[in-house]
């Protein structure tokens, strides 16, 4: 019943709107008869070109006005060694942009309304200035040079090698988790074969290779704070992309090419909560906590955490990738990787096993070699 | 009606044919009248914008209210739309991302590829040059062909059981090449690759006829110097389109043997569904690399014929010549040039040689150079002009501010530094959606509303053309500005929802998603109004005059229902450029404020510049004595 009510006003709202077109239009042919040239009509014209002053102006006042009120919002908070000079750059790029979105804008809307169409007035004939034109060229070039200098120097800090004292991580991004492993006490990580994967071995593990012994896995980033974190990229199935919003970094995750990223955070998990509690925007309540019980409400800070956001289209759970991450300082992170216990070690029976497969295997292919080999000459 | 020109040939050499009419099948269906093509290709892009644009409503309302619940859409979305116990109803993941894809796939390439250059380049290219028809008319007649094939065949898969093709506008392997990782990725993904190779072809087919016609069959006196800036925008475009969809083209094939064949281009190492697969040794990266050298030239393909719509249409209502024609000429040549060498900057965090990415983005914002000219020069055109608001100047200045607008955070993302944070976030939605996607969208909508009349004759009605640019222009505003703040909020594409990230959850970015939505569907509804004066005006519209905007261009000398061959009698001869507008003396030699290309210099003495009264000599030797359209010229430019 209601449905076919708000159809049957539609339907009426609709004719209502036809009947008044056809009418002004009508009114119009009318209006227009008699007279054999064609005149602009100036009411229209004058109503555009004043639209144009107007509406720009309230919707910028608007833009910068609501930007203002949540200013202490907008991005992420950094808690990276470059968090700074990223920052900063974009500050000032962005800085820039504004201004020669609202002076070229403004010049638009301006002369847009100025120059509007007036009886009698006749346009001036001005088709070419090449000094206008250079100058015109070469203060774009010269404004894009300094900011493109400046994003040089961040993006090769950014990306070269980590420095030698660099934790070593690696991360694998699958339909839909990511895995981490570390390498251990001796900081290395074993091989691995996309293979050797089934749904114990998750990430393929060659446990021929000694290194592989120690190595252990979490489904929770941990990493410490000050510590320079090197992070060896690989997804086992369809792309993906490790991005960290709060690290400013990022980097694709591609089947059967690794990648590479390396950063440094600089604030625990804990300390970024009490900074974000003196920020009045993170003293809202998280609306995912509002829903249930009045107790339940938690604020934006107190469920803050790191997070490893999957930035690139994988599939049907593509917008739930997450994997949590900690920043502990060194106390906390030698006691959570005591707890740790390698893969190897709370596998043992599989181990053992797949170990046999994976000698048969690696014989089988040479075994397959040889017999090429032998077929050839023949 | 067939030309009477034609018409006549026809009588002197078969008498037996003198009763050439047209039937319906050679005149709307099957045409090679490059008017007709034109039309057909207009408004199949209509269809597939609303298409397009109905996507976009559908999946942003789940963007903008999460907890929505899409029961009602049930009829229209059938088995996507999945019931909950409590009696909501829930949209499918997969068919968001599928409805993401299509908006992106039909957007790019069937409104603003094949809707705006298809209808354009077809319709103006022949009327401003002064010939006939295209080069070849059965090509032609090709080209639109091959597009409603790949357009019949991109429609079909939307009805297919796993839907279409869902892995993004860009269809990275592996995963549109796995149908184990994606429903969209079966049949509909071999749809989608089939739909774009006859797309593809048709895309030459119109490329080629474009450029041979622009080269070979301009009239009398129309050089390159003297072309209007749309046929340089639109001949410049087919050169990109021809350098570059072949590439698309192979990238595409090595997919399909990919996904049919068992060879590895694009696959290696993957482990899914509990199967290691036998693919070793393919990139997944050629697959962008190869993509992204379409991919950023289809970008320009999108836009240099808008730019070109719009700087024709501010030069005549703004009455003033474009400022700088040159220097526009040069800047879309320096943008073609530069088009082919960024592709990579799409691909700053794939892993590829930090190296190569300081290249790319040197040579990514060079490109910003010519395009801040172009915005200069339409600026200065407006500067001390007379102008007059029709529905076409106003989507054309909205243009000019959206390129603008969308144009400064290119400046942001080109740089490689910063684009680490902003990649893939909501910063590139609102980046492309302004300088690509709604400002070619505007000069689509200008070059309707201004060469309506010489379509069909009639005249669009003005005053809900008012309503559509002014609804339109805060809608994207409003759609699209507000996308910047989510993005640098670090908010990526493609999501679903964003209730997994604690980083996301805040009351604000959900009450702008959710005013974002409200925007997109008010702005929609606006093309509404434009579809019915669209419509309506083809049938009931006023009849238009010959000129109706009294501007300088060829096609408004040539009949107002022109038949095929578009002028009755001779070509007429060009001695002029373009944007003759308001030349100072001009009401002493008989001309109110315009001066069309088809009158002599020698016919101007008063307003003639120095060096065109050089020109007077040659004309009246090799021109004039030929040109048997100065008759009646007078009449013509003489109002």
């Amino acid at each position: 019943m209601n449905s076919l009510i708000i159809t049957l006003i539609v339907v009426l709202v609709l004719a209502v709107f036809l009947i008044i077109f056809r009418i002004s239009n009508l009114a119009g042919i009318l209006r227009s008869k008699g007279k054999d040239v064609e005149e602009i009509d100036t009411t229209a014209n004058n109503i555009n070109a004043y639209l144009f002053l107007l509406l720009p102006l309230l919707g910028t006042i608007a833009a910068f006005w609501y930007a203002a009120k949540h200013a202490t919002l907008w991005g992420q908070p950094d808690a990276v060694s470059h968090g700074a000079a990223y920052d900063s750059l974009s500050k000032v790029a962005h800085i820039v942009i504004i201004l020669m979105f609202l002076i070229t804008n403004a010049a638009l809307f301006y002369f847009t309304f100025k120059y509007r169409h007036k009886k009698g007035n006749k346009a001036t004939f001005y088709p070419d200035n090449t000094k206008l034109e250079i100058i015109w060229t070469i203060v774009p070039a010269v404004i894009l040079t300094v900011l493109v200098f400046t994003g040089w120097k961040l993006w090769r800090d950014v990306t070269k090698d980590a420095p030698s004292n660099a934790m070593l991580v690696e991360i694998m991004g699958k339909q839909f988790n990511w895995i981490a492993r570390y390498p251990g006490s001796d900081n290395k990580l074993g091989g691995f074969n996309f293979r050797y994967t089934d749904d114990v071995n998750e990430m393929g593990l060659d446990f021929t290779d000694k290194n592989v012994n120690d190595d252990f896995q979490a489904t929770e980033l941990h990493l410490v704070k000050g510590r320079p974190v090197r992070v060896q990229i690989r997804a086992r199935d369809v792309l993906h992309s490790v991005s960290f919003p709060h690290f400013r970094q990022k980097m694709d995750a591609v089947p059967g090419q690794p990648t590479k990223m390396w950063f440094t955070p600089t604030k625990t998990t804990e300390e970024m909560r009490e900074e974000l509690r003196k920020n009045p925007e993170y003293l809202k309540p998280d609306p995912s906590t509002t829903k249930g019980k009045p107790e339940d409400v938690k604020a934006r800070w107190e469920t803050f955490d790191y997070e490893l956001v999957c930035q690139e289209i994988c599939g049907r759970g593509h917008f739930s990738m997450r994997m949590r991450v900690i920043v502990h300082d060194e106390d906390d992170y030698k006691k959570w990787l005591a707890a740790q216990k390698p893969f190897v070690e709370s596998n043992k029976e599989y181990v053992a096993k797949k170990i046999e497969a994976i000698t048969k295997d690696k014989a089988g292919k040479i075994s397959i070699e040889n017999s090429k080999k032998v077929n050839k000459t023949n | 009606m067939a030309s009477d020109v034609a018409h006549a040939h026809d009588v002197h050499a078969h008498e037996e044919h003198h009763e050439h009419h047209d039937t319906f099948i050679t005149k709307y269906i099957f045409s090679t009248d490059h008017k007709m093509i034109a039309k057909q290709f207009l408004i199949t892009g209509i269809l597939w914008a609303f298409v397009g644009g109905l996507l976009s409503i559908l999946f942003r309302l789940k963007l903008g209210f999460p907890d929505m619940d899409y029961s009602w859409l049930k009829p229209l979305l059938g088995k996507w739309v999945s019931m909950q116990d409590n009696g909501t109803g829930q949209l499918d993941p997969e068919f968001y991302l599928a409805m993401v894809t299509m908006h992106g796939t039909i957007m790019v390439f069937f409104v603003l590829t094949a809707g705006l250059s298809g209808t354009f380049s077809n319709f103006l290219i022949p009327l401003q040059i002064g010939a006939r028809d295209m080069a070849s008319g059965f090509l032609n007649m090709l080209s639109y062909w091959f597009f409603f094939a790949s357009s019949m065949i991109m429609l079909a898969s939307f009805f297919l059981d796993g839907g279409p093709a869902a892995g993004g506008w860009v269809v990275y392997p592996p995963l549109s090449a796995l149908p184990q990782a994606l429903k969209g990725s079966g049949s509909g993904m071999t749809y989608w690759l089939v739909a774009m190779t006859l797309f593809i072809v048709s895309s030459l087919l119109g490329g080629i006829n474009y450029i041979t016609t622009v080269i070979n069959l301009r009239t009398k006196g129309m050089t390159f110097s003297r072309l209007p800036l749309t046929i340089w925008a639109f001949f410049i475009t087919a050169i990109i389109g021809l350098l570059s969809f072949p590439v698309l083209f192979s990238a595409a094939l090595l997919l399909v043997f990919d996904r049919s064949l068992g060879t590895s281009f694009y696959l290696s190492d993957i482990f899914i569904n509990g199967q290691a697969l036998d693919h070793t040794g393919g990139s997944a990266i050629l697959f962008q690399h190869l993509f992204w050298f379409l991919g950023h030239p289809e970008v320009y393909i999108v836009l240099l014929p808008a730019l070109g719509i719009t700087s024709e249409i501010i030069a005549t209502n703004a009455r003033k010549p474009i400022f700088g024609y040159k220097a526009m000429i040069g800047s879309i040549l320096g943008i073609a040039i530069l088009s082919f060498i960024v592709w990579a900057h799409h691909m700053f965090v794939t892993g590829m040689d930090p190296f190569l990415g300081s290249i790319f983005m040197f040579l990514t914002l060079i490109i910003a150079v010519p395009s801040a000219v172009k915005a200069f020069n339409y600026i200065t055109t407006l500067w001390r002009g007379n102008i007059r608001y029709t529905p076409a100047m106003l989507f054309s200045i909205g243009l000019v501010s959206l390129f603008i607008s969308g144009g400064v955070t290119g400046i942001i993302l080109g740089n490689n530094a910063l684009d680490i944070y902003l990649h893939d976030t909501y910063y590139v939605v609102a980046h492309f959606h302004l300088v690509m996607g709604s400002a070619s969208f505007f000069g689509m909508v200008a070059g309707i509303y201004h060469w309506f009349p010489k379509m069909f004759g009639r005249m669009m009605d003005e005053k809900l053309g008012y309503i559509h640019f002014w609804m339109t222009f805060m809608g994207v505003y409003l759609v699209f500005f507000p996308m910047h703040f989510i993005g640098i909020a670090g908010f990526p594409r493609r999501y679903y929802e964003f209730s997994a990230y604690a980083a996301f959850r805040d009351e604000v970015y959900l009450n702008l998603n959710s005013f974002i939505s409200i925007a997109a569907a008010v702005t929609f509804g606006a093309q509404l109004i434009f579809g019915f004066n669209f419509f309506y005006s083809i049938f009931r519209g006023r009849r238009a005059t010959q000129n109706p905007w009294n501007s300088n261009a060829l096609e408004w000398t040539a009949p107002i229902n022109a038949g095929h061959g578009n002028w009755e009698g001779q070509i007429p001869f060009v001695y002029r450029w373009a944007y003759d507008y308001s030349k100072p003396n001009c009401e002493k030699d008989g001309f109110t404020d315009f001066i069309p290309q088809n009158v002599p210099y020698s016919m101007t003495p008063h307003s003639n510049l120095p060096h065109e009264n050089e020109m007077i000599e040659i004309e009246k030797e090799e021109m004039i004595p030929h040109d048997t359209t100065l008759s009646t010229l007078s009449v013509l430019a003489k109002k």
